[in-house]
């Protein structure tokens, strides 16, 4: 008997939109490369463009603005290596800017990114964030106030909790005092609508996967006029500013999931809302002790990160797996490591409730019948691993007599 | 390990995980001999082991236990209670990481730190036995004490690093990664270290 397949992990990756299978399928042909000057290449070269004019529309930007990467953390290493180059031949020359402002939620990619420049003499600063995981807007500007930073970077939708930042506010104060912004906006786009222009950044990271793409693509938008220099070197492609032939068939697939975002994107949104408030409300009606994390209105429709107190959360995510449900934890023992997810840490919530946390996060299939289900398989899991842990007591009521 | 798409651990882990055995259901109404608490909640693992011995052959009559921790924590535990109960006090006192991980069909290298714990516990329960019923000659004084719980690194661990060259905080860290979980045995750990390189360096 197989089980019921329920995949609430959408953050992780989705699957393939049809639509973007279908053009794929097609594009696999074309394999000309879009830098030759015959038929063949000028094809290639035809859907490459058609694609970026596709992606630069959804997000309000001209399509010059778009290099195509390899993957949303190929972007956001990009952008902090900019901020290193020291050659003075280089278009971007950093010297007297060595600051930079990032937060301490990031995805690891702008962390370990922003780890290297502390290593080459930068001074990295890490926005704090309260209990909701919104950056401080005050810390933002005691910082930038009377130092040179060339940098801020903010993550618009945070992958693990959900949390908006207001990155518009944020870009206005970066560039208040000079710095350049960036925001990877890899969990954003796609989900909420997203303007380069209205929010006024310079770079903006975007992820195929994420949504209903292929994986193996990423876009990186640069606002015309900013200075820029290539992380993958030695290569005309993308007006010089990513060497590397052309990941055709990765584009054309980012071009279709974009189209198909913008026509669904706002019913879907709608639905998810709905969805979104009968998961918490089952799960704080049928189980007790159930912390909530992420802020309850600035974040995400699609994803509910909860912990539950004395589970943990790689167990929680096993016995899930087992009744044919997919999520993902912020417990340490499910990532290789021993620390607990560090933006759960930088909630301010303790590292048992950060060990006891899954995020739940749902796509264009989730429908009611997965809630459902996940409502009626997941108090019994919480129950069975609670009646068996050394770190959590019934408080006394209702204990069956043997 | 083989690349099983059904489930990620051992068949062994698998089945232990789904169907724990001897969890102490009721607390207050269980009787036992000697009891163990090990690991720090902190950390993400917690074990509690209870047992109950039988005087006359001086062997482990029943074990049950509470784990908070992962699904190899909650296996490795299991496994454990089953194979202890019968068997002698002196027997179960040696039971080592090792020996549960093999029974358990393999651990992958970073869970070998949740069935450490496992055995630490039983001997923990065994040691409270001991001291119980005024058997406290029994209780082997481990050479190496654990200073830091969520590392597993030890006073000898420390030590070793100090004549590997080890002077500072965070260069005993590179040396045995203690303290970089919960940073708990910080205190501890450097006033050994200074001791050691006092014992070993200071003339």
């Amino acid at each position: 008997m197989s089980v019921k397949k329920v995949y609430l992990d959408h953050n992780a990756t989705t699957p393939l939109h049809p639509e973007v299978k279908k053009v794929m399928r097609e594009a696999m042909d074309k394999f000309g490369n879009p830098s030759s000057l015959h038929s063949v290449g000028r094809e290639a070269r035809k859907y490459v463009e058609e694609a970026r004019a596709k992606t630069a529309g959804f997000i309000g930007a001209s399509p010059e603005e778009i290099v195509f990467v390899g993957s949303g953390s190929e972007a956001n290493n990009t952008v902090l290596s900019i901020f290193s180059c020291a050659s003075k031949s280089c278009s971007f020359h950093s010297e007297v800017k060595k600051v930079v402002v990032t937060t301490a939620i990031e995805h690891p990619c702008i962390i370990e990114s922003s780890k290297c420049l502390k290593d080459r003499g930068f001074d990295v600063r890490y926005l704090d964030v309260d209990s909701f995981g919104k950056v401080s807007i005050e810390q933002l500007e005691d910082i930038l106030k009377g130092r040179k930073a060339g940098l801020v970077s903010v993550m618009m939708a945070n992958n693990e909790i959900g949390t908006l930042q207001d990155i518009k506010l944020i870009a206005e104060i970066a560039h208040k005092y000079g710095a350049l912004m960036h925001t990877d906006a890899v969990q954003a786009v796609g989900k909420i609508p997203v303007d380069v222009k209205k929010l006024d950044v310079d770079f903006l990271t975007v992820s195929g996967h994420k949504i209903y793409g292929p994986k193996g693509i990423g876009m990186l938008f640069v606002k015309t006029g900013t200075p820029f220099c290539p992380f993958v070197r030695g290569g005309h492609q993308e007006m010089g500013r990513r060497a590397g032939t052309e990941n055709t068939l990765g584009i054309i697939g980012l071009g279709k999931a974009v189209e198909m975002r913008a026509k669904e994107m706002a019913a879907e949104d709608k639905r998810l809302k709905g969805l979104k408030k009968m998961l918490a409300q089952g799960i704080r009606k049928n189980i007790p002790d159930a912390h909530f994390n992420g802020h309850p209105e600035d974040s995400l429709v699609s994803t509910l990160n909860v912990s539950f107190k004395g589970a943990e959360g790689e167990a929680i995510l096993l016995y899930l797996d087992l009744a044919g449900i997919a999520v993902s934890t912020g417990s340490a023992c499910a990532s290789g490591s021993l620390d607990p997810s560090h933006v759960l840490l930088a909630t301010g919530i303790s590292p048992e409730l950060a060990h006891g946390s899954i995020r739940i996060s749902m796509g264009r299939l989730t429908d009611k019948k997965d809630i459902e289900y996940v409502l009626d398989t997941l108090p019994g899991i919480i129950k069975k691993i609670r009646n068996m842990s050394s770190a959590y007591s019934k408080g006394g009521k209702n204990v069956p007599k043997h | 390990m083989s690349q099983n798409t059904d489930w990620v651990y051992s068949e062994k882990i698998k089945d232990h995980f789904m169907h724990p055995r001897n969890i102490l259901e009721d607390e207050k109404s269980y009787r036992y001999d000697g009891k163990g608490v090990v690991g720090n909640i902190k950390c993400g693992d917690q074990m509690m082991m209870v047992i109950k011995v039988d005087k006359e052959k001086n062997a482990i009559a029943d074990c049950k236990w509470k784990t908070y921790g992962c699904a190899s924590a909650i296996a490795s535990t299991s496994l454990l209670s089953e194979i202890v109960i019968g068997m002698s006090l002196d027997k179960a006192y040696h039971i080592s990481p090792k020996d549960i991980a093999e029974e358990l069909g393999g651990l992958p290298e970073h869970k070998i730190h949740c069935s450490v714990l496992g055995d630490k516990a039983l001997r923990a329960a065994i040691d409270d036995y001991y001291m119980k019923n005024g058997m406290e000659n029994k209780i082997k004084k481990e050479k190496a004490r654990i200073i830091c719980q969520c590392m597993n690194v030890t006073d000898h661990d420390i030590e070793n690093a100090v004549l590997e060259g080890a002077r500072t905080f965070l260069e005993l860290q590179e040396h045995t990664k203690l303290g970089t979980v919960c940073g708990q045995c910080k205190g501890e750990a450097e006033q050994l270290l200074k001791e050691y390189v006092k014992k070993h360096f200071d003339k």
